[in-house]
């Protein structure tokens, strides 16, 4: 707490008065309107809204599409989230030398999250398609399977992943490389005279010690594999083949937007509220207590 | 005794051991990390080679790997088939509204709430501290309508006055201002200096370094952002680049194959944000690890 304060009456509502008029205007009233609309349904000419209570709640999770939705979006939040720490830690540990050059490893490694999602989805688009791609043509010299994610939910669903994934992997990697530098290498020397094995070392040392770094990438990675691949799914898949990669996020905009279903779309918006009111009280929870930093 | 004496005896007969495993390591550290950076650079390196081939090369089984000389046509097609500088002026618009605003309003807020005692401060940070919970995606239907009242759709504003309030930017603020020693506070006033006098002189220039790590952070977001642009425009000329290489996937057999013109787009769209990451490396890895605390 500052001792210092500057006095003034009107200053200080001044200042935040901006933030506050936005976050107003443009966080809370659309939130208590998705959260309004959400008990509500168009009308058939869609000129007037019907109140039906939970209605919307009730059909939602009575509605095979939105759970399976539900699925595909845990399945690819959680495999992108884990399958790129994993390689992130196992490739960072196994580097883990003092080595030159550090640095300019870094730079190579950061510059990709800077492509925007949906292009890091066009890329491997490309790369992914069925008739000119670099991967179906090298595979087929391997297996007579059809790689294709135009007819494969799986592929596709392979797809999106890889692309997130891509996008994050480099600073996973860059931030796990800089977490084991700071581990003390006396730590490590100790254990080794101890008799431990790398293994040991590994999950005995190394992993706690890196909590906090696991803990940051994982809310990180977490987030942005549940809200910010909109835009893969737009410009890759567009939530097929069928609807195998129609992710939450997705399906909300498509129902509301080109479903014109708005009260059933406001109620996949409160849904995800709800995701992130659990997972921001998760990363509070946990980020002050469980974490060894 | 004798455990130690046979300790330090095993140390002895180790340390050139070690040595020798360690040289090995630095070599497959050095390994791991060319083999990973090489991998993300691979679909960057694929795109850009095809960016360069004609329509008949790009789409050839096998595929070529080596740059061609249909450079121009390739940009100069994009350019125009996409109206690429009037997105990339959008774009350009959108990222650096939302940096330079939320950076403007974020500091003005954090000032008041460090360096003021008003009613009410506590509720506005309160306010300020759930607009983490309410990101884009959980607000679709309902934000659109907020914006078609305010007649902001197919407008800059529409583009960039929403985006500019969140929790990140006033917490990166007030944390920075509180590790600073009331004294300077104290100091200012005996010489005279008003709030607003403070803040110019002695707060900003003091700043400047989140300012740059929250700008770099903030135009990478503005310029990916994909749902945002895509609910509040509808026309052409005022979607975004990345929203806009999306039109440009062909999805129907009818279209011609022109990826080569399709990558053209995605290097010129995906240029600006990769650059800056890799000018303001140092800000940027600040930038990352500050707006998650």
């Amino acid at each position: 707490m500052k001792r210092t304060v500057f006095r003034n009456r009107w200053l200080p509502y001044a200042l935040v008065a901006p933030q506050v008029a936005i976050t107003l205007v443009f966080f809370f009233w659309p939130a208590f309107e998705s959260l309004r609309l959400s008990l509500y349904r168009a009308s058939p000419f869609g000129d007037r809204l019907i109140f039906v209570g939970l209605g919307n709640f009730h059909r939602l999770f009575g509605d095979a599409a939105y759970l399976r939705s539900a699925l595909a979006s845990v399945v690819f939040s959680f495999v992108v989230t884990f399958v790129g720490l994993a390689l992130a830690l196992l490739l960072a540990s196994l580097a883990n030398a003092k080595i030159r050059g550090l640095g300019l490893y870094r730079s190579l490694l950061l510059w990709p999250y800077g492509i925007a999602p949906a292009i890091a989805g066009i890329l491997w688009l490309f790369i992914f398609h069925p008739s000119y791609g670099i991967l179906p043509y090298l595979l087929s010299f391997v297996t007579t399977y059809q790689f294709n994610w135009f007819l494969k939910g799986w592929v596709a669903m392979a797809l999106i992943i890889v692309a997130a994934v891509y996008k994050q992997f480099g600073y996973n990697l860059a931030f796990y490389l800089a977490g084991l530098q700071a581990i003390e290498t006396s730590v490590m020397e100790a254990a080794s005279v101890d008799g431990a094995g790398a293994i040991r070392r590994f999950f005995a040392i190394t992993f706690p010690l890196l909590s906090p770094v696991t803990f940051f990438l994982f809310t990180l990675n977490m987030t942005f594999s549940f809200f910010d691949t909109f835009g893969i799914v737009h410009a890759v898949t567009q939530g097929g083949p069928g609807d195998a990669t129609s992710l939450l996020v997705y399906k909300a905009w498509k129902d509301g937007f080109e479903g014109l279903q708005l009260g059933f779309s406001a109620a996949q918006s409160v849904v995800l509220m709800a995701v992130v009111i659990l997972l921001t009280a998760f990363q509070f929870r946990y980020a002050e207590k469980k974490v060894t930093y | 005794m004798a455990r130690t004496l046979s300790e330090s005896a095993t140390l002895a007969v180790a340390t050139p051991l070690r040595r020798r495993r360690r040289d090995w390591s630095g070599t497959l550290a050095h390994a791991i990390l060319i083999v990973s950076v090489a991998v993300l650079a691979f679909p960057l390196y694929y795109a850009l080679v095809i960016s360069t081939q004609t329509v008949a090369q790009a789409t050839s089984l096998p595929p070529t790997l080596l740059p061609s000389t249909a450079v121009v046509d390739n940009y100069a097609a994009a350019w125009r088939k996409a109206a690429m500088g009037r997105l990339l002026l959008n774009s350009a618009v959108m990222a650096l509204g939302i940096a330079v605003g939320k950076i403007s309003i974020s500091l003005l807020s954090a000032f008041a709430i460090v360096y003021f005692n008003f009613r009410g401060k506590q509720f506005v940070f309160w306010m300020i501290f759930v607009t983490l919970m309410l990101p884009v995606p959980v607000r679709i239907v309902s934000t659109y309508e907020v914006i078609s009242v305010l007649g902001w759709v197919n407008t800059y504003w529409g583009l960039t006055v929403p985006l500019m309030a969140s929790a990140t930017g006033t917490f990166l603020f007030r944390q920075f201002f509180q590790t600073i020693p009331d004294s300077l506070a104290e100091a200012a006033q005996l010489d005279g200096a008003g709030p607003m006098r403070f803040l110019w002189s002695f707060l900003l220039p003091l700043s400047r370094a989140n300012m740059a790590a929250l700008f770099v952070i903030l135009f990478v977001y503005g310029w990916n952002e994909y749902l945002w642009p895509l609910m509040v425009t509808t026309t052409a000329e005022m979607r975004t680049a990345v929203v806009g290489l999306e039109a440009l996937v062909p999805r129907g057999g009818s279209e011609l194959p022109e990826w080569n013109v399709i990558m053209a787009a995605a290097m010129m769209v995906l240029l600006p944000p990769v650059a800056i990451i890799v000018l303001m490396q140092r800000w940027f890895v600040k930038g990352l690890v500050e707006t998650e605390k």
